[in-house]
């Protein structure tokens, strides 16, 4: 094996990272235009992120978004742990591999799908028990819980699956029991893979446009849809500073949860390393 | 209720599947005891182990832990601490954390539990190191660790799953002593698991050895070592020769035994003429030298092997029939040069030296 660099694994690599973020770029860039002509360039300005400040409606869908972002991952981090729990701990019971393939579904389920089925069991739901009453804010929640509780399930399983049952048992001998044991000892270890959860959960319910469009009512519009029935009008500069607004967060939240994640195994595998090896102070 | 003993195990199984993990086992185990569970890997320790601490269940017989029985205490309020044979850690606390854990499940006020921690840091000398977490010690801080937070609770019984396969001999031989001052200083109950026979001689008051989920012999290392009751057990502790025969005659509490070695041997009991026997003897018993000492067990044999120790030489000498014997011949004498490779010899051992085993 030669350690030295492989030009077309290299150039492969560069052609990849482009397609992916030079549309990015050009859009990050064009959010700084002056002109209002999206392919004019005509000097740098912040005006856009100004008038945006001042757009009502964007700020209102913002608010919304969050909020759902914020409820739709706690949710689905509380559910994906249960699950995650339920899989790793239950042993083989019957229909595991059945159930495990269910809970996975919603992952490479097409979202339209999902979120005609979701509007379909609302609809059904509210002639049935009267509720939900008309869908707004609850049922974007309820519908981006749905598939982030996988998400946050897959992510909180790794962690679990290497987890040492033993400490849970030691912490019962020295006279704790559930849900002692479980908020003293268990999450505090898994607690990384959880806020990872949590925060790819929070990036999949702000990002989503199509099963928003499908279960919002009137008034409940999301910032992705505001984008997006923006841009039917036409692209302006000031789409592009919003978009950039979004990109940010969401870079952030990734960013933070592939630290945590990277950190934290980084240093789990530090401490296998040290293992046995002293040094005494 | 004085003679009823601290821990009664009575006809305990557990099965896993078609595994039969531990048979039919009783076990008495008086307080203030330190009592080494002794058997090969698989022999079912670890599940005798975590029954006594609550975390398997038993499917047949019962245990009483000082005078109670334990099949519907659960192990947070079972007089017992386990000590884990990983540890068991908690890795995101400190150690002063991890040992006031259970101190603090008890209800005891603060300052009672600083006041613990400190001490029991000092006991298993680790001053200084309480704001450490798990990951910054090494594996025998942290094995030190995981014994100050199994004794913080003072438990009647503590139970040690292997407490010291993780270190290296040097730091195990200081450490055995360590756990056997602790032990005596608390009189508390310890139950050790081991697979090794020299730590299991080492700590112990009494050493059970277990073989498929049965206890073979219950006896004090001395016992175990001079009397094992069978060859698994002599074969187990340390290394033995075996030698076979048919009891030709038992007098006046000697037994004459015919076979390739007529042996002369002191009868136990039980023996009568017709018998067939077989016997072992130690190493360090039997005694190897030039000229013939005209004694009883008294056989001519030649070196076969030999090997030189430090302190000793082990030698394998074939005697006659071709039977092996192994031994062991201290390195003091002077003036008589050691027996070297090939050359022949007389090997004798007192009768009081011979084990009857009882297979
Ligand atoms: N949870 C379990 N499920 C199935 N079989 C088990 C389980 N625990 C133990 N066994 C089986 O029971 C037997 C005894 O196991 P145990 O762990 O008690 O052995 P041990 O004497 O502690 O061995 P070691 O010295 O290797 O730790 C083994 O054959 C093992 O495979
Ligand atoms: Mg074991």
């Amino acid at each position: 094996m030669t350690r030295g660099i492989s030009w077309p694994a290299l150039w492969l690599g560069i052609i990849g990272f482009g397609i992916l973020y030079v549309p990015v770029t050009v859009m990050v860039i064009y959010s700084f235009n002056s002109s209002r002509l999206v392919s004019v360039w005509a000097g740098f300005s912040t005006k856009w992120y100004g008038e945006l400040l001042e757009n009502d409606a964007v700020l209102e869908a913002l608010g919304k978004s969050l909020w759902v972002a914020v409820n739709a991952a706690t949710l689905s981090t509380v559910f994906g742990v249960l699950i995650a729990l339920a899989f790793v701990r239950l042993g083989n019971f019957r229909f595991r591999l059945l159930l495990s393939a269910l809970a996975s579904m919603p992952l490479v389920m097409p979202e339209v799908v999902t979120g005609l089925s979701l509007l379909l069991l609302f609809i059904a739901m509210e002639g049935l028990l009267g509720w939900p009453a008309g869908r707004g804010i609850d049922t974007i929640i309820i519908a981006h819980t749905t598939f982030g509780m996988c998400f946050a399930a897959v992510v909180v399983q790794s962690r679990l699956r290497d987890f040492d049952m033993s400490i849970e048992e030691a912490a019962a001998d020295l006279g704790a029991r559930q849900p002692y044991i479980f908020f003293s000892i268990t999450l505090p270890v898994i607690a990384p893979a959880v806020i990872a959860a949590w925060l790819l959960a929070f990036t999949l319910s702000f990002d989503d446009l199509v099963i928003a469009s499908f279960v919002s009512g009137p008034g409940s519009s999301t910032l992705p849809i505001v984008v997006f029935s923006k841009v039917r009008l036409g692209v302006t500069p000031e789409i592009n500073a919003l978009a950039t607004i979004m990109i940010l967060l969401v870079a952030a939240s990734v960013v933070i949860a592939s630290a945590i994640i990277y950190r934290n195994s980084a240093g789990r595998k530090a401490a296998a390393a040290t293992g046995g090896s002293g040094h005494e102070s | 209720m004085t003679g009823s003993p601290f821990i009664r195990i009575s006809n305990v199984t557990r099965r896993f599947g078609d595994v039969v993990a531990v048979d039919d086992l009783s076990l008495d185990i008086d307080k203030g005891e330190l009592f080494c569970l002794l058997g090969a890997s698989g022999c079912g320790k670890t599940t005798l182990l975590r029954m006594l601490a609550g975390f398997e269940s038993v499917d047949s017989g019962s245990i009483e832990i000082d005078g109670i029985d334990m099949s519907r205490v659960p192990p947070a309020t079972r007089p017992v601490n386990i000590m884990f044979q990983n540890y068991a850690l908690f890795p995101h606390m400190t150690v002063d954390s991890n040992i006031a854990y259970g101190l603090k499940r008890a209800g005891l006020p603060r300052a009672e539990i600083e006041s613990r921690v400190t001490e029991l840091l000092r006991l298993v000398r680790l001053s200084g190191m309480g704001g450490r977490k798990p990951h910054q010690l090494s594996g025998g801080q942290r094995q030190r660790v995981a014994l100050a937070r199994a004794l913080a609770r003072r438990p009647k019984l503590l139970l040690l799953d292997e407490p010291l396969a993780a270190l290296d001999k040097k730091l195990r031989e200081d450490t055995q002593f360590e756990l056997v001052d602790i032990q005596e200083r608390l009189e508390t109950t310890f139950i050790v698991v081991t697979h090794d026979q020299e730590e299991a001689m080492t700590l112990a008051s009494r050493i059970g050895v277990m073989d498929a989920g049965k206890l073979v012999q219950v006896d004090s290392p001395r016992t175990l070592y001079d009397r094992p009751k069978n060859s698994f057990i002599a074969d187990f502790l340390g290394t033995v020769s075996f030698l076979e025969g048919k009891v030709k005659s038992a007098k006046g509490g000697m037994l004459q035994i015919d076979g390739p070695i007529p042996v002369t041997a002191v009868d136990p009991g039980g023996f009568a003429a017709g018998d067939d026997v077989r016997m072992a003897i130690r190493p360090e018993k039997i005694s190897l030298s030039r000229e013939s000492g005209g004694g009883v067990n008294e056989v001519k044999v030649m070196v076969e092997d030999m090997a030189f120790t430090g302190v000793a030489s082990n030698y394998r000498v074939a005697g006659p029939g071709g039977v092996l014997l192994k031994l062991t011949q201290p390195n003091m004498r002077r003036g008589e040069p050691a027996l070297e490779w090939e050359e022949t010899g007389y090997a004798a051992f007192d009768p009081a030296d011979v084990v009857l085993l009882r297979d």
